[in-house]
This record gives C-alpha cells, structure tokens and sequence, in this order.
C-alpha cells in the first residue's frame, strides 16, 4: 500500500539526490516525490508517497535518518493529516462542450484558469480520491494533458514540530498493528 | 590568525586528526596539495594503483581501530577508489578518502579527468563532500572524520577542487560539537525493550548468541563474554566476527554460515532464542531466510536502526552501540545452566573429526587447510591475517584459529578479490611490529600484485602465501557442484610467483609438499624481507561443508568421508546433503 512519508531535510545541493538515490538502490517505488521549502530558513520539505508495506515503511524511515542531511521523518500515513494534490488538466473542448465542462468544473470546486477557442486548463486541488475522480470523469472529453504536483501533506492540529526528531519507529508490534507503537519506539 | 592554501589546511586538519599515515596517488587536480605535504609530518605512501590506496587505508583501519586515509586525483584516480571504498562500505570501515577534483568553473564541462565523483560515490560512502570553497575545507575534512568513526562506522569521501586547494583563507578549526542536525549516530532504545528482552532471554532454554562484527567495533568483548559465561550461551560468529571472542574460549562454536560447521549451522536451526549481536543476517550466514531459524524467537542488537528487521523479523530490536546496549542488559541477565543444550551441541561435534581434511593420511599432495593450519600453528595463532576472497579465505576461516581481536582482515560484504595484498600494507602500517601475513588465492593476488613495488620501496616485512590452484577455486568449485562441471573461464594461468617476487627485488619460495612446509615457512619469516610464498596445492580441492546460497541453513554438502581426490580421482557424485 501507499505510505506517505514527510521527510524535513538540509536545503545543500544534492540532498534531493541523495534522498532519490536511497529509494532508488533500497528498491521502493516512488510513487510521488515533492520538494519545497519550509517556514524555516535552510529546511527544505518533502513528501514522499513510497508503495510499501508497513515494514518497508520502517525501513525506508531508518534509512533516510541514516543520511546526515535528513533532519526528522513523519510517516503520516495513519495520522490525521491534510493530504493535497494540485492538477492541471488541458482539455481539447469545442463550443458545444463548454458547458458541460464547465458545469463538471463547478461540482467538483474546480477552476478554469486558461481559455482558447480549442482547448482549455482546468485545474483542481484536493485529496487525491478526488483528483483522480475529477480526471477519470474528464476523460469523457479530449484530454490534451495531465500534470501533476504530487501529493503534499500537513497533519491536523495544532503543535509544532520540533527540530529534533524524539522518536524513531525501531519496528513493527508483533501482531503488525500500526497504531501500538509507543513501547517499540527508540528515543535520541 | 595565520592565512593558509586549501592545499596546507588538508595537511593542517590531517595533522589535527591525528593522521600518521596516508595511502596515495598524485595527479594533476590534486597536485596543490602534494605539494604542500612537504610542509608536514604525515607519511605518504605511493601507491601503485588508487584501488590499492583505499584498500590500505582500510586495513590499517581494521587493523588499528583508527580512521584510514587515502588521497587520488580526480577522474580515474577518483573512479579507481571505488572498489575500495564499496569495501569499507560493505563492511563499516571507517575510512577517510581525499579526491582532487578539476576547477570549481570548470565543473559540469566534461574538462580533462573530471568525473562527478560525489555522484559516483553516493550509495557506496556514508557520507561524501564536494568542496568548492577554501575556507570549507576545514570544517568539511572535521565532519568527515567524525563521521567516519562513529555510529556504524563506514567510509566517507571529501572531493576538493584545485581552486579551492590554491586559495588561501584564515584557517578555523572549529572546537566543541559539530553542527550536524540531521546526523545522529547514538540512537538509543526505549527501557521497555530491554525488558522485553531480559524477559526472553531469562526464560530460553536454547539460546546462541549470533557474533558479528559489531563487537570488535565496539569492542564489547568483555560484555560478551561476561554475558556468555553467566547465561551459558554458546556463540556462533560471522566471518567478520572471528577473533572478537576467542576461539579457544568454550562456548566459542565456531563459524556460521555458508562455509561454517554444519554443528553450528545445525544449532542455530535448533536454538529457540537468537541473540544477534553485532551482526546483520547477511544470506551468506541465513541460507533460505523462509526456513531459517524458525524455532527460534530473535534479539537483535545494532547500532544500525535500519538493519532491523531488514532480513530477518526479529521479536526485540535493541539499537545501540553493543557495549552500551549489552552494558545495561547485563545487571538484568540472569545465571543459567544450559548444559543440557550444550551438550546436544557437542554431541553433534562428532562427525567433524571424521570429516576434517586435517584427520586424512598424508598422500604427498599439499592441501589448502594443511598449509592454513600449519601457519596457525607455527605463528601460535599470534600473527595479523589478511586474506583476499575465495577458497583459501574460507579455510583461512576455518583452519586458523584466531584469538585476538583485529588479527582477521579479510572483506566480508563486497568478496573484494584484490583485497588482500593492499590491506596487509595497510595493516603493517597500522601495526609495525606484528607479524603479517598476506593469505591470497593465485587469481586474487595477481588483481594487485602490483603493490609489490609499493612494499619494496617501503621496505616493510610482510609474509605471502599465494594459495596457488591454478584455478579460480572457488568458481572452480561452483562450476562442479552446480554447473555440471562445466569449466568456463578457469583454469587460470598464472606467472612463476617466485620469478616475480624476484622481479620486485623481493625473495620467492616455493612449497609443494608438506614436508617442506615447517622449515621454508620458518625461513620466511625469519627473513627481515617481504617473502612471497608459492604455496602448490592441490588443483581442485572444493571448501566443505557448503550451504548452497539460498538452500536451507542445515542443508550442507559435506566433505565425503572418503575423499576422491586422495583415492581415485573419480567422480565425486556422491556429495552426501544433511546435517
């Protein structure tokens, strides 16, 4: 399954690298990978879908930490969190389509941000059930092309976190249960 | 404050380090900073090949506990560390590496000998630097060390463009803790996972303790051992692990694994309690992980969070330096009698007498093992052993006995062919007045035999075994149990080993029989010399016992009890499979 992965790193040359490089030679699969910088100078952020299981993800989460550039790893998968996504989808519309596009547009609290006599950008934010819903439901017309940010996340609440990171996952309960992880966790 | 070159603070920070030694090779982007070594202390030692630079540094690093440095250029200077470096990755060594690299503005040109040596190194160092500026120098060569040696120590390269060794800054060596954020080498466990682990290992009946490196690097020996005796745990060692505890102690059984005694192979499928300490569960030592240990629960104890549960589920993670870990779990372990397991396991001892190639009668032929085990002998266990990868490296394993921490240098991760004549430089180095002894294959000493001249224009005392089959033995030995014999690439032509040991102003000796074996090897080591040792064994003499990678653990080929090399030379079809 998917497992997104908040990853805070130095921002240094190389680090994206580094990081790409890891789950490159480990053998997981980057399903989506963003990179931005965060409200701290020098931070840089990035949310990393890997299509794992629950010991891949503990093991992808150790290994970033062993990069010296990697300052603290969330794995928010379980977490309440706020997950987006933003898309762009340019469609090839003639006249008479318009409205219908249009009316889609508006049920799924899209925009449309480009207009030409042939063609236009739609774009959407939210959760990626819905991306994918608005994208499959666009289908029904021309589309010209997708692109997409990947996905981003933010957990829910207030809290901030702190630079030092307090709690490392060592592994997995015995019976795979993700949420009993207080007694099998490693303090700094 | 005093201005200083790039070039000087190299040098400056080396010096600052503690660097007596360092294993090089010059070249055009890293000339600046040759040409201030004149300044300093430090001992350069000229390589002939940059391989052999990075394999010296490494066993002086395995030989001495210290961090091993080596210096290339760039481009393919740089490129031929990389086998090197892949060693120490593969086997946590700590490892210094200094590569010039062409001009800051000249970079991403494709100028002459520019390679992206940062990119190259990436997955096969721990951490690596490209510094473009004079003034990082300091602080980037300071990190690199730090990082080198502690948490899971590994290698660690630092690339310096020549602009950045010509410029001169102020030199600051920055005192007190370094300012890595994201860098945390002392991970510690909760205290309720100790618990949970005294609570297993209290209540085992079956217990072994898996002993791998991590106790020489961080030189738990004595926490080991205290544990052992007081709990009545045998243990079981990796490759890498031999001589962190001593052979000759009682609940020492000996090697695991691929070419380890099928009694402890056979234990580690019997045990209900494996204590992993210091050790990763590499598939040379599991053999089919669906099948392995199944009866046992697992405590593994590594300074890596990342090695747990990557090969093995284990039931309790402790991650930790092994001294520190096994310091706190020791008030909580309790004394136990497990005579009636180690009992079960002597018993199962019996048959490697039967089966020891040493039980054989002599036939004339000169075996690998012999010649192994009367080194051993004649040096009474005390010599620093390096061997390169192969046949001879398994009997290495085997047939010498080694008691003392730091006196097996062999590369156990990455199987570096080559290996064995670079590091043994390195580790003479690290100890001038032990007795060395390269222990090589006739293949994987001629990869750097080239090192030769480096040891003569050094002038230090090493002693050479050449384990020469005029095969790749242990492709040899591949090709017969799983390739229906088929012969493709060996044998291997080799040159007169003694002819060339004469070459490079070195003394040759050549040994066919084990009659000649006590007096010659005496003569060799009583030489002040390097002497290169042509040991003519037998041809086509295969390691046993042997797990086929990916069988199941206790599903060894054994050594028949009648030997067809000694008794008909006819074939060997019936390998017995089985404990």
């Amino acid at each position: 399954m998917a497992h997104t992965l908040i990853a805070y790193v130095e921002d240094k040359p190389g680090v994206l690298n580094r990081v790409a490089s890891l789950f490159r030679r480990r053998a997981f699969n980057i399903v989506s990978l963003t990179v931005g910088r965060t409200e701290q100078a020098g931070v840089s952020r990035m949310t990393i879908v890997v299509d794992t299981d629950e010991l891949g993800a503990r093991r992808a989460e150790a290994n970033l930490y062993k990069l010296v550039n990697v300052l603290r790893v969330d794995d928010v998968t379980n977490k309440p969190a706020v997950v987006r996504e933003l898309v762009l989808v340019k469609l090839g519309v003639t006249a008479e389509q318009r409205t219908a596009v249009l009316q889609l547009v508006n049920v799924f609290r899209a925009r449309v941000v480009d207009i030409s006599a042939e063609a236009m950008i739609t774009e959407i934010t939210g959760s990626q059930d819905k991306v994918e819903s608005f994208i499959e439901t666009m289908r029904a017309f021309h589309i010209i092309s997708v692109a997409r940010t990947g996905l981003i996340a933010m957990v829910r609440g207030g809290g901030k976190i702190s630079a030092n990171p307090p709690l490392v996952a060592a592994q997995l309960p015995e019976n795979g249960a993700a949420e009993d992880t207080a007694g099998l966790s490693m303090s700094v | 404050m005093t201005k200083l070159t790039g070039a000087q603070m190299i040098w400056e920070c080396l010096t600052l380090e503690g660097v007596e030694v360092v294993f090089g090779y010059p070249g055009g982007a890293i000339l600046p900073t040759y040409d201030a070594m004149l300044g300093y202390k430090i001992h350069h030692v000229l390589v002939r090949h940059e391989q052999g630079a990075t394999h010296m540094a490494d066993g002086y690093a395995r030989a001495s506990g210290k961090v091993g440095v080596a210096i290339a250029t760039s481009g393919p200077g740089a490129t031929n560390m990389v086998t090197g470096i892949a060693t120490a990755m593969m086997d946590s060594v700590p490892i210094v590496c200094i590569t010039g690299q062409v001009g800051s503005k000249a970079i991403g040109s494709d100028a002459f000998q520019e390679t992206d040596v940062t990119g190259v190194t990436l997955p096969i160092t721990k951490h690596n630097y490209l510094v473009t500026r004079t003034e990082d120098i300091p602080r980037a060569i300071k990190e690199a060390f730090f990082i080198a040696r502690s948490g899971r120590q590994g290698p660690v390269l630092v690339d310096i463009t020549k602009d950045a060794q010509q410029g001169s800054a102020e030199f600051v060596w920055e005192v007190g803790p370094l300012r890595l954020p994201g860098y945390r080498p002392d991970l510690r466990t909760l205290p309720s996972e100790l618990e949970r682990a005294l609570h297993l290992i209290n209540n085992a009946e079956r217990p072994l303790i898996l002993a791998g490196h991590g106790i020489i690097s961080a030189g738990a020996r004595a926490q080991v051992l205290e544990f052992a005796e007081r709990a009545q745990v045998p243990i079981a060692m990796t490759l890498l692990g031999l001589g962190g505890i001593p052979a000759s102690h009682g609940l020492n059984l000996g090697m695991m694994g691929m070419h380890g005694e099928a009694y402890v192979n056979s234990a580690i499928q019997q045990a209900d309690l494996l204590l992993a300490f210091g050790m990763r569960f590499d598939d040379r030592v599991t053999g089919n992980l669906k099948t392995y240990a199944v009866n046992a629960r697992k405590i593994h104890i590594d300074i890596d969070s990342s090695e747990l549960n990557k090969n093995v589920r284990v039931d309790v993670g402790l991650v930790g330096d092994l001294r520190d870990v096994l310091q706190e779990l020791l008030p909580g372990v309790q004394s136990a009698d497990h005579s009636a397991w180690l009992d079960h396991i002597d018993s199962m001892k019996g048959d490697l007498a039967v089966r020891d190639i040493q039980s054989l009668p002599d036939t004339g032929h000169l075996y690998a093992a012999h010649v192994i085990n009367d080194i051993w002998r004649l040096t009474k266990g005390n010599a620093i052993v390096v061997t390169d990868v192969g046949q001879h490296q398994m009997w290495e394993a085997q047939y010498y006995k080694h008691d003392h921490e730091r006196t097996l240098i062999t590369s156990g991760g990455l199987g570096t062919m080559g290996f064995a004549l670079p590091a043994a430089i390195g580790a003479k180095f690290a100890c001038p007045d032990r007795e060395v002894w390269v222990v090589a294959g006739d293949g994987g000493f001629q990869m750097t035999m080239a090192e030769l001249a480096t040891i003569k224009q050094e002038k230090i005392k090493l002693n050479i075994a050449i384990i020469n089959n005029f095969y790749l033995g242990m492709v040899r030995q591949w090709q017969e149990f799983f390739y229906e014999k088929r012969s493709a690439a060996p044998p291997l032509l080799g040159p007169d080993f003694v002819k060339l040991a004469e070459a490079f102003g070195l003394r040759g000796l050549r040994i066919k029989q084990r009659a000649e074996l006590q007096g010659l090897v005496e003569e060799a080591r009583a030489d002040s010399g390097t002497v290169v040792i042509d040991f003519q064994v037998e041809q086509e003499d295969s390691v046993f016992p042997m797990v086929p990678a990916g069988a199941d653990l206790d599903k060894m080929i054994r050594r028949p009890a009648r030997d067809v090399l000694i008794e008909t030379g006819a074939d060997a079809d019936e390998w017995e499979l089985g404990a």
